[in-house]
């Protein structure tokens, strides 16, 4: 790996730090209607939804209601972008005048979207229309990351020292999530997008004449290519800012009219992970204790940045197949160096290695590479930052109640440890919460697994994958690593719109969402009820290094011995062989 | 003098040979599966034992197993070994209880009750058998006599051995009213006769209750092993997950690589078993068990092992003053002498005026004088006439010849100086303020009309007591010392043993409201009591120790109760509390690192013939693929055995802040637990290969 390599991944990190701090203020105070200049302008705005909606701002839910209301509105939206889907033909907005989207891919999409998931069976820029694409898919972007949010307060709130069972209301959080912290960051990414080069249009499409003429299927002769555009730019802004990932185009992020130079790389890579990493100082200013934040941000940082080098490391190595044929693959001022299969060349396997990371460790799932072509090793990494729950970082809200999920159960342990029956942030943790924290962190793996090994015995769900041995395996465990975690992104190589894999994946996306929103609602409900203790010097303190690295020890141990069997058969093996030759 | 009395005094082996051979048998009937279920982690080892034993006969019956029959034979050994060993553990754990509940069973002696129609010596009476006793019924009983049951003492007074229940021969006092009014089921009254209304049903006698404590026969799992036991079970489920999907996940690689064939159910059986939390699932219920019984040897019986669990918890103590922080009454400290006087005048009057004074205090000044000064003890000629101490005067001393000597409360002695017709000068009045202030008692001595000084009379704050309380201050336990002295000699108390708060001229309304108040704030309290007006309290408070010389209100009140009736025994019980824990907590850390290692042994074995390749994960460069699998079930197995006297003794407790002990323990029992199965399986598989065994 080259210096240049390591310092692009310490400016990344520290810009991504830099960012994360002042924004985890901000969303802090947004969520409570109180953000600078933002807050005023929607204030009003806010409070005639309520008005329209029936809202009543003050309630307090319990949490069987909180968690009923985010099912019963994440159900609508699934509907209504199902109906938008089948009824594309009949609305405005369709230049391309393109067909209803087949039932059976279009609940895969209502499903992949309103799960923050954004698993594409489908072309966008060939199968939806603006209208689809902006008021259907860019709505759920925006909805399904503040319901992660929202349930993220909820259980902030339950943890805070203010009890009595109550965690504020569903609709309010669902509200300013959306109106004061995403709707204006987007506008924001949106506007420095488009004025780098990303398109934002409702032109239609772009033609260019090919410089080598070609023939299509029949014979006929091709000198100009048609590209599709839209409102790109906006698209991407909250696409990347609201860990979602479903692209414009199908190549996302690959596709030079959503991603054009390596700057806009870097800022639509820093968007990935800016919203859950801001959320982490949010966390530690709603708990009243900064340092709660600072020790989980530290505990996700020493889990990626080491994962971010092997992957970075892993393709600037390049293949030792081709490197058996004398082929140069050493950095250089001519090339970039290591892997270039399947990679854009204006952004090269350093770009692409921290992308990957970045997108598997939150879970976004956009891609500017394929993934597909990593070194096995390379694939190895982000694989696995999926399968650790997408925790590090993870969805907005989602990845950090799923790592509170892990920072239970390492309390549980090294609470017992000093002596205490354990404790956080001074509330008990108890039989309840290790079984509900046991059922959403179990709920995934099981799906991941158990997909995975249904799909290796049903053999029309195995042909689908398109490469054999090893490879064609880490396809299939990669397809339920993105789904179950809500990630999205896609290996390639599989045909993901078979009857098999549409449902498959409707239901690890399913599980993979619901299966850990609401015990996560239940342990916020339960916790709101205890009331905290005050620490001592025998209480176990759950910020600094040494916490920060058991909750390390407890989500590398539990991800490590619940998939290395599967991994050794899969990239691990592929490298190995790919070495021994 | 039992085995319970003073299991210190001579200190039991961990394992004696008679535990261990019943414990031996106990193993195998705890292998009957409606026992085993209540474990979720070591009743999955045992179905995977009888699997692998009926894959064993299969493989014998057709010749075509899944691996060689000899192989699968050996694997299903050391499952079951690995149930034998978990059970042996539990079993050793109630086997050194039930020697101790032996004991006590002989205590509960049929016995013929004497059933009183009413609650008067004189009623009408009738002969039942104790068993019988509901409560409510009144028996008399007389010298000689056991009595029947736990009970209140409503007429007479008599003396009682209770050595049978709390090994301490001496025998006590037990009369109605007061405190001193709770007589238990098993103990013998030695002189006079008692009438006693019976409190407890048959069956719930504290000697019942006990026996089936020290027993474990009615232990019920506490919230905390709950919560532990889910955990695991999850961890089991998910281990059953990896290895389950292991079988598809073969076939496809099979399938993919053309060689090799699928993995066989033995090995995966195998893999199960060493990745599933066997260590602390085997240990957990013994460790349990365990700490009851350490709570037992420290002569404290606790009513659940809940209360156990939250003594580890607890951050506030609330201790009374005599007998926990001080020495059980005041000393005589210092002899002040007034102008005019030598102090050892002074001495001499006061060891003059005290001869005869057999409280604490009199003899303190005895003691004082004759060390001081010399004085030795005399014997008073006839002709002294000792005047005794009376609430009335608030004075005692003597009169010998002309000499009228007194030592008494500075506003009596002034009285008795003013009508002998001097006064008390006002230096001395100042000195005895001093003293006062200083948080000590002041104590005036005078002589006719003249009045000597003044001695002062000090608590006594024990030794060592301030260390402890710095030590408990380190583990984030607060001390509040609850005293009936004035604030002012409580501070100077409290500043001298180095407790952070005190509770002056305490009542036991305001005990009550002082331990809401810390509960209030999220603070878990821990008393001791013994009155029954200690009992709201008692109550009230999260862990509450009664004295077992006290009265059935307080005893029933606590959640445990101190055969030893001594309040500094609060302290080990936190610590007893906290070594559970810790123990729990430590076993389950290690449990979980050791799968590292079982993984980098049994993966490249299970699939070395599909892809040669993964034999790079091997390591520890095992002998061959039979061998690596065997060694880590062996491994498995045997950890279980080498950590039993850990989990009887507890892991070492030192007291430290919680992030120090956290470092600590994290080091030894995780990076400890992660390194030490690659050297165990290695020199297991070293074992095999040289005795060639495979």
């Amino acid at each position: 790996m080259t210096a240049a390599a390591y310092a692009e991944i310490a400016v990344f990190f520290a810009a991504l730090t830099a960012l994360a701090v002042p924004l985890g203020g901000f969303i802090a105070r947004a969520l409570a209607g109180e953000a600078p200049l933002v807050g005023r302008v929607l204030g009003p705005l806010e409070r005639a939804l309520y008005r329209v909606a029936g809202v009543d701002p003050a309630e307090e839910m319990s949490w069987r209601r909180y968690a009923a209301s985010v099912l019963v509105f994440n159900a609508a939206g699934l509907l209504l972008l199902y109906a938008l889907q089948r009824l594309q033909p009949a609305l405005p907005l369709n230049p391309g005048r393109l067909a209803a989207v087949p039932g059976g891919v279009a609940i895969n999409t209502a499903v992949s979207f309103v799960t923050n998931t954004d698993w594409q069976a489908y072309a966008g820029e060939s199968t939806l229309s603006p209208l689809v694409q902006m008021a259907g898919l860019a709505v759920q972007n925006f909805l399904s990351a503040a319901t992660g949010l929202a349930v993220l307060a909820a259980l902030a709130r339950g943890l805070g020292q203010r009890s009595k069972g109550a965690l504020g209301s569903f609709w309010v959080d669902l509200t300013r999530g959306t109106l004061h912290v995403l709707l204006p960051l987007s506008m924001a990414l949106a506007l420095l997008l488009a004025g780098l080069g990303v398109v934002q249009s409702f032109g239609g499409e772009g033609r260019w004449p090919l410089r080598e003429p070609a023939r299509d299927a029949s014979g006929r002769p091709v000198t100009e290519q048609v590209v599709p555009v839209g409102p790109v730019a906006s698209q991407v802004a909250i696409k990347q800012l609201g860990t979602n990932g479903g692209g414009y185009y199908a190549a996302n992020s690959a596709h030079p009219y959503e991603n054009p130079t390596p700057l806009t790389n870097l800022a639509e890579a820093l968007a990935i992970l800016l919203v859950p990493a801001a959320l982490c100082f949010t966390f530690g200013g709603w708990v009243g204790d900064r340092r709660q934040g600072w020790t989980v941000y530290a505990a996700m940082l020493a889990i990626l940045v080491p994962l971010t080098i092997a992957t970075v490391a892993a393709e600037q190595a390049g293949n030792p197949a081709l490197a058996a044929l004398g082929v140069d693959q050493r950095p250089g001022p001519l090339q970039a160096g290591g892997n270039m299969e399947g990679k854009e060349a204006r952004l090269g396997p350093v770009d692409a290695g921290i992308w990957a990371a970045a997108t598997t460790a939150a879970s976004n799932g956009s891609v500017d590479a394929q993934h597909d072509s990593l070194t096995p090793l390379g694939g190895l990494w982000p694989m696995w930052l999926m399968q650790l729950g997408e925790i590090v970082f993870g969805g907005v809200g989602s990845g950090l109640y799923g790592m509170l999920l892990f920072v239970i159960v390492a309390v549980f342990v090294s609470g017992l440890m000093v002596g205490r029956t354990p404790e956080y942030l001074g509330k008990k943790i108890e039989a309840r919460e290790i079984k509900l924290a046991s059922v959403a962190i179990l709920l995934p793996s099981a799906v991941v697994l158990g997909g995975t090994a249904l799909a290796c015995l049903v053999p029309a769900a195995a042909a689908a994958a398109g490469n054999p041995g090893p490879h064609g395996f880490s396809e299939i465990l990669y397809a339920f690593s993105s789904t179950a975690n809500n990630n999205g992104s896609a290996f390639g190589g599989l045909t993901a719109d078979g009857p098999f894999w549409r449902r498959a994946t409707n239901v690890a996306m399913l599980v993979g969402r619901y299966g850990v929103l609401v015990p996560v609602l239940a342990i916020a409900g339960g916790l709101a009820r205890k009331r905290a203790a005050p620490p001592s010097a025998g209480t176990l303190p759950t910020h600094g290094p040494l916490f920060a690295g058991l909750l390390v020890a407890t989500v590398l141990l539990v991800g490590a011995l619940t998939f290395l069997p599967a991994l050794a058969l899969g990239p691990v093996v592929e490298h190995l062989q790919l070495h021994a030759r | 003098m039992d085995a319970l009395a003073h299991p210190s005094a001579h200190a039991q082996p961990l394992l004696p040979g008679a535990v261990v051979r019943t414990a031996t048998l106990d193993a195998l009937r705890k292998l009957d599966p409606r026992l085993m279920v209540r474990n979720p982690v070591m009743f999955t080892v045992e179905v995977g034992s009888a699997f692998t034993t009926a894959l064993f006969l299969h493989a014998v019956v057709t010749g075509r197993g899944d691996a060689p029959a000899g192989f699968i034979l050996a694997v299903a050994a050391w499952l079951w070994f690995t149930v034998l060993f978990a059970n042996f553990a539990e079993a050793v754990a109630e086997g050194r209880g039930k020697a101790q509940a032996d004991t006590l069973r002989r205590a509960r002696r049929e016995v013929v009750a004497t059933r009183l129609s009413a609650p008067s010596r004189d009623a009408p009476r009738e002969d039942v058998p104790a068993a019988r006793l509901r409560r409510g019924d009144v028996v008399w009983i007389e010298a000689g006599q056991i009595v029947p049951g736990d009970g209140e003492v409503v007429e007479g007074i008599a003396s009682v051995d209770e050595s049978a229940i709390t090994g301490e021969s001496a025998p006590v006092i037990r009369e109605s009213g007061g405190d001193r009014s709770a007589v238990t089921g098993g103990t013998r009254v030695l002189s006079d006769w008692l009438v006693v209304r019976i409190t407890a049903e048959p069956g719930q006698s504290f000697l019942d209750r006990m026996i089936g404590l020290v027993e474990g026969a009615k232990r019920q799992k506490t919230p905390n092993e709950i919560a532990l036991d889910i955990l695991l079970a999850a961890l089991t489920l998910v281990f059953l997950l990896a290895t389950a999907t292991l079988l598809p996940f073969s076939v496809h690689a099979v399938r993919a690589a053309g060689a090799g064939a699928p993995v066989g159910l033995t090995v995966l059986v195998a893999l199960l078993v060493c990745l599933i939390p066997t260590t602390i699932g085997a240990l957990l219920s013994a460790i349990g068990i365990a700490g009851m019984d350490r709570m037992i040897r420290a002569n404290v019986i606790a009513t659940s092992g809940r209360a156990v669990e939250a003594a580890g918890d607890v951050d506030v103590l609330l201790l009374d003053k005599t007998g926990t922080i001080t020495l059980g009454n005041r000393q005589a400290a210092a002899f002040l002498p007034a102008d005019g006087v030598t102090e050892r005048a002074l001495a001499d009057a006061a060891q003059l005026a005290s001869l005869a004074d057999e409280t604490p205090e009199g003899r303190s000044i005895v003691v004082l004088a004759k060390e001081r000064h010399g004085l030795r003890g005399r014997t008073l000629e006839s002709g002294a006439v000792f005047v005794p101490f009376a609430a009335q005067t608030r004075m005692s001393g003597v009169d010998l010849g002309g000499r009228r000597v007194r030592k008494g409360a500075q506003d009596a002695i002034a009285r008795f100086v003013a009508a002998e017709g001097g006064r008390v000068p006002d230096e001395v009045r100042l000195i005895a303020e001093g003293v006062a202030r200083g948080g000590a008692t002041p104590l005036v001595v005078a002589e006719g009309d003249r009045a000597l000084g003044v001695v002062e009379l000090k608590d006594v704050v024990k030794g060592g007591i301030k260390e402890k309380f710095a030590e408990l201050r380190r583990m984030g336990i607060r001390t509040v010392m609850v005293t009936g002295d004035n604030a002012l000699t409580a501070a100077s108390i409290a500043a001298e043993a180095g407790v952070d708060e005190f509770l002056a001229e305490a009542t036991p309304e305001m005990k009550l409201a002082h331990i809401r108040a810390w509960q209030a704030k999220g603070h878990l309290v821990a008393m001791t009591g013994d009155g029954t007006n200690d009992a709201p309290a008692l109550a009230q408070a999260d862990v509450a120790v009664a004295m077992h010389t006290g009265t059935q209100a307080a005893k029933e009140a606590g959640n445990m109760v101190d055969l030893d009736s001594n309040p500094t025994k609060l302290i080990q019980i936190v610590e007893i509390g906290k070594q559970l824990l810790m123990t729990r907590g430590a076993l389950t850390t290690f449990s979980i690192a050791n799968d590292v290692a079982k993984y980098f042994a049994i993966i490249p074995a299970a699939f070395g013939a599909t892809y040669p390749v993964l034999g790079a994960l091997d390591v520890m460069r095992l002998h061959s693929p039979a061998s690596a699998i065997l060694s880590a079930v062996i491994f498995n197995a045997l950890v279980i055995v080498a950590l039993i006297p850990l989990a009887l003794r507890g892991i070492a407790y030192r007291p430290a802040p919680a992030s120090t002990i956290l470092a600590r323990h994290a080091l030894l029992y995780g990076v400890g637990g992660l390194a030490l199965p690659f050297a165990g399986i290695k020199l297991i598989d070293l074992a095999l290969a040289a005795l060639r065994l495979v």
